[in-house]
């Protein structure tokens, strides 16, 4: 087989139907950069699981009366909830933290902002017992025994909160990953239309190769690294469209939550390892919808 | 050489068959026409040769290959070793004569070395050397065809196959055109020329095979194109 040759061929095919090439490769490029961003998501929820795993804990905050009374948990209830707490079964520690410390912890999560610390009172914050459990999985049973007891204001649990925030993170992937799945049924009927043009503009030529003894390879050949190379010119497009992205628009929208701790920072590592995938679906999905196309829509 | 045992074809869009029990046998090195009125089946005749259709029925042999049972995976290795020629050339006009010839072989593999070799050969054969870079464009018919003979026999061929090559040429090109087809075929290369062309077939006096309805209708071993016509 002469390489050459084919390369020669493949070169002129694209740059023959240069309109259809760049839809083709534009459509396959934002398919790509959708499902790029979804899997940038699922590693971040993945991060954000590791990280939070083992950290989560139940706070169990103590009505205003308590807090501003009672600094040292030594007077009812909130001692007796204190002791209450310890010997409930799947309890790990439970941490006492009174309405000073709690502020102090707030500025220290919140630094990043300076215009909410300006806003913020210690009177807003109540006085809370942070309880850590051996199954994280469990909180119902402190909801359940605690909400509502005198001295409780309130059961809140991280984990809650954190899974309301994954099924968010969770729908955008969704979205991004349906959306990828639909531009990517675009890009296959692109390549596959692309291909048929391709055939029919060198009708001639293919008719002589067939006539001359070429092998089925040597003249389909040109027309599947045609698709491929342009699936494979939409990937580096959707991997440079990720990588802007990150640098102009994701960074500035999500310094605040970043530099707080709370959502782990997408990095250009991330995208570095999300990318062979995209190469690896552009170059599946141009080559088989081209051999398809030709298979069953071309005869050469 | 060439053998057709009882081949039938009927298409499928069609009741009536465009061969009917067809048996001809052709030796290696003959040169024979195939005459017959449009539709009477010498198109078929030849694309049966080049497996681009299979017979209905019965059986085609060309050189060694059982050429309606081999499999499409062989089909290259057939077509290979048969050359075509058509009445409208097929050059690619984006590509020289040289290129054009060279194409024949670059879409079979041959090694780079070997076609700078014999390409300039055959076209000094066809008699076109000096004209390797032009465009068919610039080319008149008859040189047209010239290049279309050099590209079929660049590959050194069994069989040459040719179908009215002279259906767009006027007399005496036409003539010339015959005589590089003779030249051809004295080199061993069957030739087998499908044509409506009654002069040059009375002036050559070659095997004439008539088809008419799809059948063979005359096998005339130094024949002319029609009796009293």
């Amino acid at each position: 087989m002469r390489t050459s040759f084919v390369f020669s061929e493949v070169v002129t095919g694209l740059r023959r139907n240069v309109t259809m090439t760049i839809a083709m490769i534009l459509t396959t490029a934002i398919s790509l950069g959708l499902l790029g961003g979804g899997l940038l998501v699922v590693r971040m929820v993945d991060k954000m699981q590791a990280n939070y795993a083992g950290k989560l804990e139940v706070s169990v905050l103590l009505t205003n009366d308590v807090s501003a009374n009672d600094k040292d948990c030594t007077q009812q209830p909130c001692s007796g909830l204190r002791s209450q707490l310890e010997q409930t079964s799947g309890v790990e520690t439970v941490v006492f933290q009174n309405r000073d410390e709690g502020f102090e912890r707030f500025k220290r999560i919140f630094e990043a902002q300076p215009e909410l610390l300006k806003l913020a009172r210690p009177e807003a914050i109540p006085a809370t017992f942070r309880v850590k459990l051996e199954d994280p999985e469990r909180t119902d049973v402190i909801r359940q025994a605690f909400e509502g007891k005198p001295g409780v204001k309130a059961v809140d649990d991280q984990g809650k909160f954190l899974e309301r925030f994954f099924e968010g993170l969770n729908g955008l992937r969704d979205v991004a990953l349906i959306l990828a799945l639909i531009q990517a049924f675009a890009a296959l009927l692109l390549i596959s239309n692309t291909i048929q043009v391709s055939a029919f503009t060198r009708r001639v030529e293919v008719g002589i190769m067939r006539l001359v003894g070429a092998t089925r390879w040597y003249t389909q050949l040109p027309f599947l690294i045609e698709a491929v190379v342009a699936g494979i010119i939409g990937a580096v497009t959707a991997v440079a469209g990720l990588v802007l992205f990150k640098a102009f628009f994701l960074d500035r929208i999500t310094r605040n939550l970043t530099e707080s701790g709370l959502i782990p920072p997408t990095g250009y590592l991330d995208i570095l390892f999300v990318s062979p995938w995209l190469f690896l679906v552009a170059i599946v999905i141009s080559a088989t919808t081209g051999y398809v196309t030709l298979r069953l829509y071309v005869r050469l | 050489m060439i053998r057709l045992e009882h081949v039938s074809k009927v298409y499928k869009t069609s009741t009536r068959p465009a061969l009917d029990d067809v048996s001809v046998e052709m030796e290696k090195g003959e040169f024979v026409f195939l005459i017959g009125p449009s539709g009477s089946g010498k198109s078929t005749f030849l694309r049966l040769l080049l497996r681009e259709e299979v017979p209905t029925r019965g059986r085609v042999y060309v050189s060694n290959f059982d050429v309606a049972k081999m499999s499409r995976r062989r089909v290259p290795r057939l077509r290979q070793s048969i050359g075509c020629v058509f009445q409208d050339f097929r050059l690619l006009p984006t590509k020289t004569v040289a290129e054009n010839v060279a194409f024949a072989l670059e879409v079979i593999g041959k090694p780079r070395n070997t076609i700078v070799k014999v390409v300039p050969e055959v076209l000094q054969l066809v008699g076109l050397d000096g004209k390797e870079d032009r465009f068919p464009t610039e080319l008149s018919g008859g040189e047209q065809q010239r290049v279309a003979i050099a590209r079929a026999f660049v590959n050194r061929p069994l069989v040459l196959i040719a179908d009215e090559p002279t259906g767009n040429l006027d007399p005496d090109t036409s003539q010339d055109i015959m005589l590089l087809l003779e030249r051809i075929n004295r080199t061993g290369t069957t030739v087998i020329m499908a044509t409506h062309d009654h002069g040059i077939v009375d002036s050559m006096r070659r095997r004439v095979v008539e088809l008419s309805y799809g059948k063979v209708v005359r096998d005339d071993a130094r024949g002319v194109y029609g009796v009293g016509r």
